[in-house]
């Protein structure tokens, strides 16, 4: 285990059993990334990458090999713990937002430090909502906000946290390409400022290419693994 | 995790579903309202019973005989001291002149009886008429019958009364307890002495209220082992009440178990509504869980929910219960000798609405324990979110959420019960009823998947399709309707059993007519003029009235004092009305033992005698055990000889006891003739002929007999009624909310369907079809279930043939079926009319 990594992931599997047999969906990916990395993670449909990506993330365990986030083994730990982790040290951004339609821009950004109990949430949510350019909208809910506004929101909520890791799957996948630069650009801003690592699913290359590293999959398989 | 974050999570996440929790939260409003309005009633009613003690005597201590108070017992009563009155009471015929004759429990009334509480008569001055003599005070409603009033003529045992007023009220009395035989008092002084020639049925009353400061109790006490001594009955304000409390009880836990219903349908309508919630809920709870909650924090986010929608129903219904609670008064006036004040009981109300609240919370486990297992994983996926079914076996806790619901279920229901094995019946017959329900409905998903009809119009397909597709409410909607018109149903077709029974006794010349009363100097007389006025007799016996004074060696007052017996109290302690007779008649077999027709009676003689075997298995004896009767006043020792089965369904002359010939002979005897008038007008016919030759003689006609038994039936059925409406009403609040929870996905398809071409009309032939299997299926079923509960109510309780008739069968289908398509429509409004991105919208948050 690399001592100083961040992200250690080593001779990761992930199998399924369905009615025709077994069916791997990753085969044997190891890679270490360090404070402040980034990292794409680029193949077609299929190859695995949100499988990875849960699993690095502690959403999934693997079927053999080992996740370590921050000298933490995920497959070590339960699920409670497993949680606490990740509301912790992992932020999150999805290809579909995935806000709470029930909450405010406001409280959508602010649950992660609410649910430790955090009374300054309130206050680093509104900077964090400047921030991302949506100071107008906190009482909106996700309903009243256009694709981009929501997407920058779920950005806002990912460093709330301020956290180790921030994992973006497929951040622009929902959006136009306009949208998709500034919130790209949004999400490397902070990214810096922040020292966090990044770990991005996407399958467009250009987006790789922003990243220091990029990791290359074929049917579950590491193709490339380049800086 | 922080708890503030839960609640706060809690009431943020409700925000746009806070008018749908409500909605949910009135599925256990029905079934509350019924626990708080049946409690609140009991209170009531116990508070009264304390309240108004005295009332329901109207004296301290009532002392009664079958025959005249002999000269030792008068000097007893006369030691007894303080104020007394005395009471003669008898049935006989009233007859007023060209109007017609009844039956009627005459009182003659001597003293200023009731010492406590009072006689209330219109006008009110007739009591005191009636004291004067001369004049008669009748219920109202003879008086109402024969369209008499103050002022007129009524003539009891041949001698003419004048009618001083209208009886409204005697302490102590129900109103019900006049409805087969009304009261008409006089004074004691009035009262015609051909009434009491030897073996007529009289009871001879003492009324007596103890002096001023007198501790009655203590006083009581000590007069008890006298009044035994002397082989008399008394009667007591703590006996009357603590008979009334324990009627009271009785009632209170019947109506419960009823209400019980309700709020368990209700239950499971709020954890179905609740489960139908988390569905929607998944990707929140997703991204919860992907955030950092835990798997208990998530669960704890809705548990609270759940705990304020049962909160909010619960005290709802407790506010319609304190509203509803007068009803039960009103209902049951006619049953009770006491007035009901008009008072909150706060107790009920709070039992009522923590009991709904925690059975709602109970049922709304389970969904709530499946929502842990949502994976943070969904995150990633677009695919249809929902939360996965878990086997017992990988999750126990929920093993126990359900072990706790059977269980809490049957504890319940066996602490309103009687005895445990009466609760765990009630329990076990509801869970086969609710399996039955549950079984037609997962009946009806299999066949529908296994043979669908591919032919049928688009809509119709679309229709039945929804009735087996994901998140389908077929189960819950089958189980709520059908429970509610099975119970509907039930009461409905066991009245009418009962009741067709009743009125085919009299058809195909059946005896119909009852002359009773008949002394023995007159019974050939009493013949010979039926005879004459061309009606037949059909039988004819004489009754010796006698009390058990011995089973088995054991006295019956040591077996009454007796905690631990079986013996039911009416056994031992009632006026056993026997007869003689040398042949067995055609409405009794003999089923063991020998029938003996005569016997060489001497004195001291052991007697074989012929016991009705229900009887006999009540009293648990058998052929050959003794038995002692004290015949007024003369012990006679029998031996059981036989036991017979008797039809006592049929308007005849049936016994539990028959002496053989040549034993009760010397007897005080009264004589019964059984005769048959085809008509009304024959009955009324005969009645004047008899009454106006032989006054002492009365007569009781079975239409009588059959309009009293209808008018407590159809009493008893409308308190039963009552209790099935909470039950309808709460399965009612369960489908709308069923429904309504099944909305969004019903809107989902409907926008589907609209953005991809279907007319509105198409929408709604697809909505009407999915309901009107429903609402056809469960009421088909609650149809079948209602008579097989019918039948076997007839059959095994009542002992009655079963033919049920097909009009209310018809009705209750159609009905409720149309009430599901009804509801079903109605809960759906608006699905078809906005524009599909509106509803989008707005359904979708």
């Amino acid at each position: 285990m690399n001592a100083s990594a961040i992200l250690d992931v080593q001779r990761l599997t992930k199998s399924y059993r369905t009615n025709s047999g077994e069916l791997t969906v990753l085969k044997d990916i190891s890679f270490v990334l360090g404070p402040g990395a980034t990292c794409s993670i680029l193949g077609p449909s299929g190859s695995g990458k949100t499988t990875l990506l849960g699993l690095c993330a502690g959403l999934d365990l693997p079927t053999s090999g080992h996740v370590c986030l921050n000298g933490i083994a995920l497959d070590e730990i339960g699920e409670d713990d497993r949680a606490r982790v990740r509301n912790q040290l992992v932020g999150f951004v999805f290809q579909s937002f995935q806000l709470i339609p029930t909450l405010t821009a406001l409280e959508n950004v602010t649950v992660p430090m609410e649910l430790r109990g955090d009374r300054t949430a309130r206050q680093q949510g509104l900077e964090l909502l400047e921030r991302v350019g949506l100071a107008e909208r906190v009482s909106h809910l996700p309903t009243q906000l256009s694709g981009g506004e929501q997407q920058r929101v779920a950005l806002a909520r990912a460093f709330i946290n301020k956290p180790l890791v921030l994992f973006a799957d497929e951040p622009t996948g929902n959006l136009d390409a306009e949208t998709s630069r500034s919130v790209i650009d949004i999400m490397l801003e902070l990214n810096s400022d922040s020292g966090t690592t990044l770990v991005l699913v996407t399958h467009d290359p250009e987006v790789a290419c922003l990243t220091e590293k990029t990791i290359r999959l074929r049917n579950g398989e590491m193709v490339q693994d380049g800086a | 995790m922080a708890p503030s974050f839960i609640f706060k999570m809690a009431w943020r996440d409700s925000r746009t579903s806070r008018m749908r929790l409500l909605l949910f939260s009135l599925s256990i409003t029905a079934g509350v309202a019924a626990l708080v309005a049946i409690g609140s009633f009991r209170q009531s009613l116990s508070q009264s019973i304390d309240d108004q003690a005295r009332t329901l005597v109207g004296a301290d201590l009532i002392i009664e005989s079958t025959r005249p108070f002999t000269t030792t017992e008068e000097g007893f009563l006369g030691s007894i001291g303080g104020a007394q009155a005395r009471e003669v009471r008898l049935s006989t015929m009233a007859v007023f002149l060209g109007r017609g004759t009844r039956l009627v429990h005459l009182r003659a009334l001597s003293g200023d009886f009731p010492f406590y509480g009072k006689m209330e008569t219109e006008p009110a001055e007739a009591v005191q008429d009636l004291r004067q003599g001369g004049r008669a005070v009748a219920d109202e409603t003879l008086l109402f019958q024969f369209g008499a009033a103050a002022g007129g003529n009524v003539s009891l045992g041949g001698r003419d009364f004048e009618i001083a007023g209208a009886l409204r009220k005697v302490p102590g009395d129900a109103s019900a307890s006049a409805s087969f035989a009304p009261r008409v008092y006089i004074a004691l002084q009035d009262l015609p002495l051909d009434l009491l020639r030897p073996g007529s049925v009289a009871h001879y009353r003492a009324y007596v209220k103890f002096r001023e400061g007198t501790d009655v109790a203590q006083k009581i006490a000590a007069l008890t082992p006298q009044i035994r001594r002397l082989g008399l009955e008394f009667e007591t304000v703590d006996k009357r009440k603590k008979d009334l409390g324990a009627l009271v009880e009785n009632l209170y836990r019947f109506l419960n178990l009823v209400g019980f219903i309700s709020l368990l349908l209700g239950a499971v309508g709020i954890a179905s509504a609740i489960q139908a919630h988390l569905q929607q809920k998944v990707r929140t709870g997703a991204i919860l869980r992907c955030l950092g909650t835990s798997t208990n924090g998530i669960a704890f986010i809705y548990f609270i929910q759940a705990s304020a929608i049962s909160l909010a129903g619960a005290l709802f219904g407790g506010l319609v219960g304190i509203g509803l609670q007068r009803i039960f008064p009103s209902i049951l006036r006619t049953f009770l000798p006491l007035t009901i004040p008009n008072v909150i009981a706060w107790w009920p109300i709070l039992t009522g609405v923590l009991i709904g609240c925690g059975i709602c919370l109970l049922f709304a486990v389970p969904p709530l324990l499946r929502f842990r297992r949502v994976s943070p994983l969904l995150m990633l996926r677009s695919a249809d979110a929902r939360v996965e079914t878990q086997s017992f076996a990988r999750d126990p806790l929920l093993f126990a959420a359900y072990a706790l619901i059977v269980a809490s279920t049957t504890a319940f229901a066996i602490y309103r019960s009687e005895t445990w094995l009466q609760g765990l019946v009630f329990a076990v017959a509801l869970g086969v009823a609710v399996a039955i329900f549950a079984g037609v409905a997962r009946l009806l998903i299999v066949s529908l998947r296994r043979w669908f009809p591919l032919s049928w119009s688009f809509a119709l397909r679309q229709g039945l399709a929804n009735l087996y597709r994901p998140n389908n409410r077929t189960l819950l909607l089958i189980v709520s309707l059908g429970l509610g018109t099975f119970l509907l149903l039930t009461i409905h077709l066991t009245r009418d059993v009962v009741m067709t029974q009743f009125q085919s006794i009299g058809r195909n010349n059946q005896p119909n007519i009852f002359l009773f009363d008949i002394q023995s100097d007159q019974k050939d007389a009493v013949a010979a003029l039926v005879g004459s006025l061309g009606f037949p007799v059909v039988q004819k016996a004489p009754i010796v009235t006698m009390r058990l004074s011995e089973i088995k060696g054991r006295k019956s007052s040591d077996i009454l004092a007796d905690p631990q017996r079986k013996i039911p109290e009416w056994e031992l302690e009632r006026e056993y009305r026997s007869t003689y007779r040398e042949q067995i008649v055609e409405t009794e077999k003999v089923t063991a033992g020998k029938w003996i027709g005569r016997v060489d009676y001497h004195s001291g003689d052991v007697v074989p005698i012929s016991l009705d075997r229900e009887i006999a298995k009540d009293l648990g004896v058998n052929v050959g055990d003794e038995l002692v009767f004290d015949v007024q006043g003369i012990p006679i020792r029998t031996r059981i000889a036989s036991l017979r089965s008797v039809d006592w369904k049929r308007f005849q002359t049936n016994f539990f006891v028959v002496f053989p010939a040549g034993v009760l002979e010397a007897a005080p005897t009264f004589h019964v003739l059984v005769s048959r008038a085809k008509t009304p007008a024959d009955s009324a016919r005969l009645q004047n002929a008899i009454v106006s030759k032989f006054p002492n003689v009365s007569a009781l006609d079975l239409a009588a007999v059959i309009q009293t038994v209808d008018s407590i039936l159809s009493k008893v059925a409308l308190v039963i009624r009552v209790m099935s409406l909470f039950t309808v009403a709460a399965g009612l609040i369960v489908v709308a909310s069923a429904i309504w929870s099944g909305r969004y996905q019903r809107v989902e398809e409907s926008v589907l369907l609209r953005t991809l071409g279907a007319s509105r009309r198409q929408i709604w032939q697809i909505l009407g079809a999915e309901y009107f299997l429903l609402g056809f299926l469960a009421s088909l079923t609650g149809t079948g279930l209602a008579v097989a509960a019918s039948w076997a109510l007839a059959t095994f309780v009542f002992k009655l043939s079963y033919a049920p008739t097909l009009l209310p069968l018809l009705i209750a289908t159609a009905s409720a079926t149309t009430v599901t398509v009804l509801i079903g429509l109605l809960t759906s409004r608006g699905v078809s009319s906005q524009p599909p991105l509106e509803v989008l919208r707005a359904e979708m948050g």
